[in-house]
């Protein structure tokens, strides 16, 4: 299967459990952390790319889902308003993935969402608040 | 023989449905297929447009007086600070003001959320605007405080006066330094990660009437969606004609103040714009028409970006200690090709300038045009032209010590 990004949510009390050990060495995937965070109250978000056979995939998640981990798929993460954007090109420069491009030569601003590693840089740099987080 | 038109010839051609109006964008490929004599014969006018962060721009009002009446001395509007040092009730509200309590760049980069830019969009928007004013009181305006609501239809009047807008030409900024910079030119990484530019090149209006031969004062224009009209040089007007050591030559400096009723202007064309670590701002939409009276007016609208030249500054240290020497010259084109090469390293390229939204403004500018609903207008005085506005002075300290 091709590589799937996904978020994981970690309540307080699991951030500091060697999780992603175990879905390497009991699920045989190939793990890609693009991201991860632990905030003060101490619970986490992880941005994981994850790959592997189908069914060892399933019982991966299965097993990051018994351990109180929330699975939400990457897309949902980052959006566009397209009511705010005005294609001037300034996320394009500070996003790390190539997510926001300009097509040319119509100098449009093109999100791929599939390309968002969800690291809101480009939240941050939208002098136009067109990039929205939602949870 | 030269192509020779007069402006009262054009207009005469709008008012009868026969003008010929196309972008500068167009003009760009036309002049190569027809050549300069015919292309001047055959187009009557060239529009042009650009849709960029300005931060000299604001707006002035009157607000109506109250019973009994008030002097405003102080004025904030939804909560951002403006200035009502004139008349009673006469105030008005620059584009990088930001409310008091702001955090400012306490947690840095701050993120300036809200300011006078976004206070005149709102307020182009047709929202409810909270006004806060208070006064001293006098025996003319015994009154010393008010606190309400108003909408942009409450008030006697609305006016965008921007004092220095469309500037002719624009650094491309880099960071030479080895920390990351937030600037009104984006974020810029450290070692020269990327290059930031915010002009709209070939459709940039300063930049295809370099010699300010048909802009001057009195032009009627394309300003925040509705109609403006050029009312002096900008502040910092000062344009030059620079010959690069490679070839080919920077035109910069050239500035416009600009004037226009708010009340008809539209929130699409006038945005406000939060820099991270930088500040608050408004984007300004601003397209102006170039009547074609002759080949030489000609020639400079139909500059491409391969022939309009950029400076490259160093935005870590170099701009903000005051001696932006650039570094290199880059075209238009290389920059809206994504990638430039400087000391022979390629550096990715981003716009801050929407360009997409500068081509729709020309081509609304052209409708206008077209439609004849929007005639052109002779210059009332001419603005100092290339090599004619004496050099910009920097600030002197004097010890008073």
């Amino acid at each position: 299967m091709s590589p799937k990004r996904i978020v994981l949510r970690f309540m307080a009390g699991t951030a500091d459990r060697p999780i992603i050990y175990h879905l390497i060495k009991n699920y045989d995937l190939v793990v890609n952390i693009l991201k991860a965070r632990i905030n003060p109250k101490k619970e986490g978000t992880m941005v994981l790319e994850l790959q592997g056979e189908p069914e060892k995939y399933k019982l991966g998640l299965e097993y990051l889902r018994s351990q109180g981990i929330s699975i939400q798929p990457l897309s949902q993460d980052v959006k566009r308003n397209e009511n705010l954007c005005v294609h001037c090109g300034a996320c394009t420069s500070v996003c790390p993935s190539g997510a926001l491009f300009l097509e040319r030569p119509e100098m449009t601003v093109k999100f791929d969402e599939d390309k968002c590693v969800v690291c809101h840089m480009c939240v941050k740099a939208c002098p136009y608040k067109a990039m929205e987080v939602c949870f | 023989m030269a192509v020779e038109k007069t402006l009262s010839e054009i207009n005469a051609k709008i008012k009868s449905g026969k003008v010929v109006v196309i972008t500068a964008e167009e003009a760009v490929s036309i002049v190569k297929e027809k050549g300069i004599k015919k292309a001047t014969a055959e187009v009557d006018v060239v529009t042009t447009g650009t849709f960029g962060t300005m931060c000299s721009s604001g707006a002035y009002f009157n607000f109506g007086h109250t019973k009994p009446k008030l002097k405003m001395s102080k004025i904030w509007l939804n909560e951002v600070s403006g200035y009502a040092g004139f008349a009673a009730v006469d105030a008005f509200i620059g584009a990088t003001a930001l409310p008091d309590n702001d955090p400012l760049n306490s947690v840095f980069p701050g993120k300036f959320r809200y300011g006078g830019g976004h206070v005149i969009h709102d307020l182009v928007a047709r929202k409810p605007i909270h006004l806060r004013a208070v006064g001293y009181g006098c025996d003319c305006y015994p009154r010393k405080e008010i606190n309400t609501t108003i909408t942009i239809d409450d008030l006697n009047q609305a006016v965008l006066f921007n004092p220095r807008n469309a500037y002719q030409n624009y650094n491309v900024a880099i960071n030479l330094s080895d920390k990351t910079v937030y600037t009104y030119l984006g974020v810029l990484k450290p070692h020269m990660g990327n290059a930031n530019y915010s002009t709209s090149g070939q459709l940039s209006p300063l930049l295809k009437d370099p010699y300010l031969k048909t802009i001057g004062i009195g032009t009627k224009i394309f300003l925040g969606g509705g109609i403006g009209y050029v009312a002096w040089q900008g502040t910092q007007h000062c344009p030059q004609l620079t010959p690069l050591p490679n070839g080919g030559e920077l035109i910069d400096g050239g500035t416009l103040t600009v004037i226009g009723d708010l009340k008809q202007m539209h929130p699409d064309w006038l945005v406000g714009a939060s820099f991270l670590g930088y500040g608050a701002s408004l984007t300004v939409g601003l397209g102006i028409p170039i009547p074609i009276l002759n080949e030489e007016i000609m020639y400079w609208a139909a500059r491409s970006d391969e022939e309009i030249y950029a400076p490259v500054v160093d935005y870590g240290s170099d701009y903000p200690n005051g001696s932006p020497e650039p570094i290199a010259y880059v075209t238009y084109a290389q920059l809206k090709s994504g990638k430039i090469t400087i000391d022979g390293r390629e550096v990715p390229t981003a716009p801050i300038s929407s360009y997409y939204r500068g081509k729709q403004i020309a081509s609304i500018l052209k409708d206008w045009i077209r439609e004849g609903g929007f005639l052109l207008t002779e210059p009332v005085a001419k603005l100092p032209s290339i090599g004619e506005a004496p050099p910009l002075k920097p600030l002197k300290e004097i010890d008073n010590d």
